[in-house]
């Protein structure tokens, strides 16, 4: 048996996880099935949403924050933040723009989530 | 100036007031900002994590925010920015002042309160020694970080464990500081569960639960900081001292709404939340104001927020149109008993209340496998089982409009914590 937090939503639901070896049972403690789902990935494939910054050049803000578009592996967070360490972007910047495309290997998109003009 | 609703801030609070107010057919209506932006403290959040309920998918707060900007310029709802509001009287005349316009006042038939909160000082915290550059509230580092580009230190100890030190203790990792430890006074997180896995435990970053600190040194710039073990009584414990080198101190030591306007106009504060006293329609005692967001009470989700100020912008709708039926004579009292810290609402006007009522409140302690439980007077009419309440997470129990028209002779609800 493990015992879990959902990270999904601000609820945090404490799960419990039914664990034999390889396989995953049974899961309680969930009030939505996004904590089935995160508690399964969350013992094989941990997965993170990153949020940061990166700089801009001529906008009416010196940085821009952006996000992975999807969660990417845990163990790839690292990787994907010094991916962004050196990026500089130029105004305007609006959501959703992509700034920098298959990050750190993982297929997901670095996008803007804020505007700047 | 004449206006039907003003709306004191506008951050998420304030933009969803609006939205709702002008959904409910009010035209004229003014949000005043003090900042160079609409979307308040979301601007600075840019973590993810807002929006499941509302929007049903997962965004970070310029995301959320910029959500809301769009509907409230949808709407052509007229906004002031930079404008600072000096004092509103109770007959709702607000003295606001802006470079443009200078000192100037506005008529309002109903006002929103919705300026939201700031964040416990170092000075409410009596931490004794020397005041070096490198302390920050959390809040403040995060603003420098995510919005000003800067970096506020590279060795860094985090006081509190409220949500916004949490995340920043992540934040601060990402940008190539070492977070050394966050220190919690009490024996239990102030923050959300999932920040700690997501932010603490996914990077090392020790939690010391009833933990304090108790010296600081640095005269020029902060050089180390003492942390003690605290007893039950919360007075530290001699022999348990240890000093971490640092540069930066994180205070994440609380949220304190923002009520100066609404304790001058003689709006009545509650001493536990500090927030106005408030009822099902969400306004204060003064008839036509209302409140809603991080004023009224400190939130963990902006969704909740956004769904609060709806309700203070349908209401003052219905106040400016005159489409509020008059108050019984009889309202219903809410209390919090065993454990639960407050309501909001604090009383219910069953002829006024909408189907469902949400009342929202807060715990004192953490309580596991326990009942929450509604009385209606002495009758039990609800008792549900909780596997964890906490004093960081918000609770909420809902009360129908069907369940107090059967009982005419209701005085009172009570809602508390019962053992197993």
């Amino acid at each position: 048996m493990v015992e879990l937090i959902c990270i999904n939503c601000p609820i945090g639901c404490n799960l419990t996880v039914e664990v034999e070896g390889e396989v995953i049972g049974a899961v309680t403690g969930n009030t939505c099935k996004r904590g089935e789902k995160y508690a399964h990935k969350e013992l094989t494939n941990p997965t993170r949403i990153v949020t940061s910054t990166v700089k801009v050049e001529n906008g009416n803000a010196p940085v821009v924050s952006v996000k992975t578009k999807n969660d990417i592996p845990k163990g790839k967070i690292f990787e994907c933040i010094e991916a962004l360490k050196n990026v500089v972007v130029k105004a305007p910047v609006n959501i959703g723009d992509v700034i920098v495309s298959n990050v750190a290997s993982t297929g997901v998109d670095i996008v803007a989530t804020t505007n700047v003009i | 100036m004449k206006y039907d609703v003003v709306i004191i801030g506008g951050g998420p609070a304030g933009l969803a007031a609006a939205v709702s107010a002008r959904d409910n057919g009010v035209e004229s209506i003014l949000i005043l900002e003090r900042d160079k932006e609409l979307g308040g403290i979301l601007n600075q959040c840019i973590h993810n994590g807002f929006g499941l309920h509302t929007f049903k998918e997962e965004l970070t707060g310029p995301e959320y925010a910029a959500r809301y900007i769009t509907e409230v310029q949808n709407r052509n709802i007229e906004y002031k920015l930079h404008t600072m509001v000096i004092e509103i009287n109770k007959d709702k005349v607000i003295t606001a002042m802006n470079q443009e316009e200078g000192l100037f006042q506005i008529e309002a038939k109903a006002i929103i309160l919705a300026m939201g909160c700031r964040e416990r000082s170092r000075g409410a915290l009596n931490i004794p020694g020397y005041r070096p550059a490198g302390i920050f509230s959390a809040g403040t580092a995060q603003r420098l970080v995510n919005m000003e580009g800067y970096l506020p230190g590279r060795e860094v100890v985090i006081l509190g464990s409220g949500d916004i030190g949490l995340i920043m203790a992540r934040r601060m990792t990402f940008e190539g500081a070492k977070v050394k430890v966050v220190a919690e006074l009490m024996p239990y997180s102030g923050g959300l569960k999932r920040n700690i896995v997501q932010c603490l435990d996914d990077f090392g970053i020790p939690l010391k639960l009833s933990h304090t600190v108790v010296n600081i040194k640095g005269k020029e710039r902060l050089e180390s900081i003492t942390l003690a073990q605290v007893d039950e009584n919360l007075k530290p414990i001699p022999g348990t001292e240890e000093e971490y080198t640092c540069d930066t101190l994180l205070l994440s030591v609380g949220l304190i709404p923002e009520n100066e306007l609404s304790e001058n106009m003689g709006i009545e504060i509650s001493r536990v939340t500090s927030g106005p006293i408030v009822n099902e329609s969400l306004e204060t005692n003064i008839e036509g104001v209302f409140a809603c967001g991080n004023v009224l009470h400190v939130h963990d989700l902006v969704d909740f927020v956004s769904g609060e100020a709806a309700t203070a912008g349908k209401n003052a709708a219905m106040y400016v149109q005159g489409k509020h039926i008059d108050k019984s004579e009889n309202t219903i009292s809410l209390q919090g008993e065993n454990g639960v810290r407050y309501t909001v609402p604090v009383n219910i006007d069953p002829k006024r209340m909408e189907d469902s009522q949400i009342i929202r409140f807060r715990v004192g302690q953490v309580y596991t496998d326990s009942f929450l439980s509604v009385y209606f007077d002495d009758e039990r009419i609800s008792n549900k089982k909780k596997r964890v309440m906490a004093p960081g997470e918000m609770e909420e129990v809902v009360i129908t409009k069907a369940q107090l028209m059967d009982r005419p002779n209701l005085k009172r609800i009570t809602i508390k914590i019962e053992e197993a």
